[in-house]
């Protein structure tokens, strides 16, 4: 490969949204202008201390922050090699890493005076969290969702619901988070000067990959200064899965420019990527233009978008956030895959030497961990994110295994 | 370069009328049909085309377009097989300006340079591009323009003065201006708005401005032509394939008919629509 490695990992996007040549503004005319207002809006709230202040108030008091750095003690004896450590995204409110980007926009959103909230999501995590923030603000909250996640998620949907949050099922195309994402497009396109999209992952037109990381960037951030705390270094790798990729990116971005740290990304491999049959972007996608960016994507010859497969709504898109697809080319990150199998072993296994029980996502980063720690010296520190916990996936999961257990 | 629509916009203004552009998507349902379509057009009261390449994520569209996608998809529609239709059109019709509307990741799949050689062998004299606004204009409106297609931009409601200039300076051949904010097919413009709307625009270039989204009826069409320098319909007319076909969703012996008739009725509106002064 003939990738240009920079001096710095941290430094994207460029002025034009791209990370390489990946990201960037593929957005219809109608929304152009919103996109530049946000941008603008955006770098306005950073350099207000009064609007990080806030932030920081609501990720103490309300979110829960910091999450622990825990040290899985048994799940370390277990593997026989690496100290493994989870960061506990899961112990957020709303039960994932989801509300750390969400407080951010819509904040960002109450000062650009907007009222309406849209958002699409697909294991319902991200809809779950904006619709608790709505509340929290006292905004109209639309999700969309499509209608196969909406039959498989019916926990979160109620969720969503009972918090008062319009849940909109999608019908078209392949009824799943592609499908949501289309949706939701249309309608900011149609309601643009009143509504703001709250993007639940590092993806879509710039500005949202680079502010969703910068949201999410706490994970990392915090996973350093405990690290630093409780062993004295940093950690010699970290381990995050990747639907779109947002809790991966806010756990990565802090440590890129660590030489030392390995890092690794851990794709939906559904049935295996041989059988098509899978969500992996990177491993079995290739670059192309959807959702207003350009990042890997599955798709056919003539590309048209392919349905993604796991067994995880939340990793079941058929992209990836541009920033990953660069650090891919680049090959400053790891990118593995898992497949259904193996993520139901690893959440089974969690949920009895830990007395945790992750959600389906996570579990694929802890699949590969099941690979990785056994290979590494007892003193190598490996951070896992535990982006969320399972008990949105526990209906689907005692479905499968009745006939196992 | 962009001969076909410059020479048809003139004629329009000579003969002191607004045109038609009609929309239809190709392969919807089979290719034969939209060949049949596309050479009854010009004679139907089309003045120029505007030929969809179907997308399985149109995220500007409503229902209607993104159906009639799906419906093209399904049977096997591909952009290879896209410009195979235009060539087809082509050998019979030498003068009705075509243009090709859609989505960018099948023509970055399809490699940019490869496609606009190939849509230039084929006789498409525009491209309508809807998720590349100027600010990603290398990726394809500046190879377009130097491989002579016309790249064809929207200008929206919310297009403001100060961002105007930066849409319109590398479009050719008309400019399209996009009635409503919202998807194709849905609300119904106000007709007052869109008089002022292109007046606006008008003030900001020489270019033919053409109107479209939500134009139904034949009423709509002259209501729109009496201030602009085209009008363009599309979600109607797909919406008329779709109801003329069986449960099989095949082509019937009305799908041909019914489409040429609407855009006779249309034509007839586009006509008969006392000028603005």
């Amino acid at each position: 490969m003939t990738v240009h490695q920079p001096n710095s990992f941290r430094t994207g996007p460029d002025e034009r949204g791209r990370f390489g040549d990946f990201g960037g503004r593929f957005v219809a005319e109608t929304l152009m202008p919103l996109i530049l207002d946000l941008e603008a809006a955006y770098a306005a709230a950073k350099a207000d201390p009064a609007y990080r202040q806030e932030m920081d108030g609501y990720l103490s008091h309300y979110v829960g922050r910091p999450s622990p750095l825990y040290f899985a003690e048994r799940l370390t004896d277990h593997f026989g090699g690496a100290k493994i450590y989870l960061k506990r995204e899961e112990l957020n409110h709303t039960g994932s890493h989801k509300v750390n980007n969400v407080l951010g926009q819509i904040l960002l959103a109450r000062r650009m005076g907007k009222k309406r909230i849209i958002a699409e999501t697909g294991a319902g995590q991200h809809g779950v969290a904006t619709a608790t923030l709505c509340a929290r603000f006292g905004l109209e909250c639309v999700v969309y969702m499509g209608a196969v996640d909406v039959e498989r998620q019916k926990p979160n949907v109620f969720r969503m619901k009972l918090l008062g949050a319009t849940v909109v099922p999608v019908q078209s195309g392949s009824k799943t988070l592609k499908d949501a994402m289309n949706e939701a497009l249309r309608d900011w396109v149609t309601n643009v000067a009143t509504t703001f999209y709250c993007i639940g992952t590092v993806a879509g037109p710039h500005p949202y990959p680079m502010m969703v990381r910068d949201f999410q960037s706490i994970i990392g951030r915090e996973t350093r200064e405990q690290m630093l705390a409780t062993e004295g270094r940093l950690p010699d790798s970290l381990v995050a899965c990747i639907g779109g990729g947002s809790n991966a990116m806010g756990l990565f971005h802090p440590f890129l420019d660590d030489p030392a740290v390995e890092i690794f990304g851990v794709e939906a491999a559904g049935h295996g990527i041989s059988s098509g049959l899978h969500a992996a972007s990177l491993s079995g996608g290739k670059p192309g233009v959807l959702h207003g960016n350009r990042t890997f994507l599955l798709m056919s010859e003539d590309g048209q978008i392919d349905e993604a497969h796991s067994i995880s709504a939340g990793l079941d898109y058929p992209g990836i956030g541009p920033e990953h697809a660069f650090l891919h080319e680049t090959g400053r990150v790891s990118y593995l895959s898992a497949t259904d199998e193996e993520a139901l072993a690893a959440f089974q296994l969690l949920s009895k030497l830990e007395g945790i029980i992750p959600a389906l996502e996570p579990a694929h980063a802890l699949a590969k961990v099941a690979e990785l720690a056994p290979a590494r010296p007892k003193d190598h520190l490996m951070v896992v994110s535990l982006s969320g916990r399972g008990d949105k996936d526990v209906p689907q999961v005692s479905e499968m295994l009745e006939s196992r257990l | 370069m962009t001969a076909r629509l410059d020479a048809k916009f003139a004629a329009l203004a000579q003969q002191g009328r607004a045109g038609l552009v009609t929309f239809l998507t190709a392969g919807d349902p089979d290719p034969g049909t939209t060949l049949e379509l596309l050479t009854g057009l010009p004679a139907a009261g089309a003045d120029v085309i505007e030929l969809g390449m179907p997308f399985s994520d149109p995220m500007a569209d409503g229902p209607a377009i993104q159906w009639s996608s799906l419906r093209a998809l399904k049977a096997g529609q591909t952009l290879a097989k896209t410009l195979d239709l235009v060539r087809a059109f082509r050998a019979g019709d030498d003068t009705t300006p075509l243009v090709l509307m859609g989505y960018y990741n099948p023509i970055y799949v399809y490699g940019v340079a490869r496609f606009l050689a190939d849509a230039k062998a084929a006789g498409v004299d525009g491209l309508i591009v809807v998720d590349l606004p100027p600010e990603e204009d290398d990726e394809l409106c500046l190879p377009a323009l130097d491989a002579g297609i016309a790249f064809i931009r929207l200008a929206t409601p919310t297009t403001d003065d100060q961002r105007l200039p930066k849409v319109l300076a590398n479009t050719a051949g008309f400019v399209y201006y996009v009635s409503i904010t919202g998807v194709t097919g849905t609300a119904t413009p106000d007709f007052d708005k869109v008089g002022a709307a292109v007046a606006r625009l008008k003030r900001h270039t020489r270019l033919p401005v053409a109107v479209g989204f939500g134009v139904k009826t034949a009423a709509h069409a002259g209501a729109v032509a009496r201030g602009a320098d085209a009008v363009v319909v599309g979600s109607a007319l797909v919406e008329t394939v779709r109801t003329s076909l069986d449960a099989e969703g095949l082509a019937t012996d009305k799908t041909v008919p019914a489409v040429l008739g609407l855009v006779r009725e249309l034509a007839a509106g586009v006509r008969g629509a006392v000028r603005a002064a």
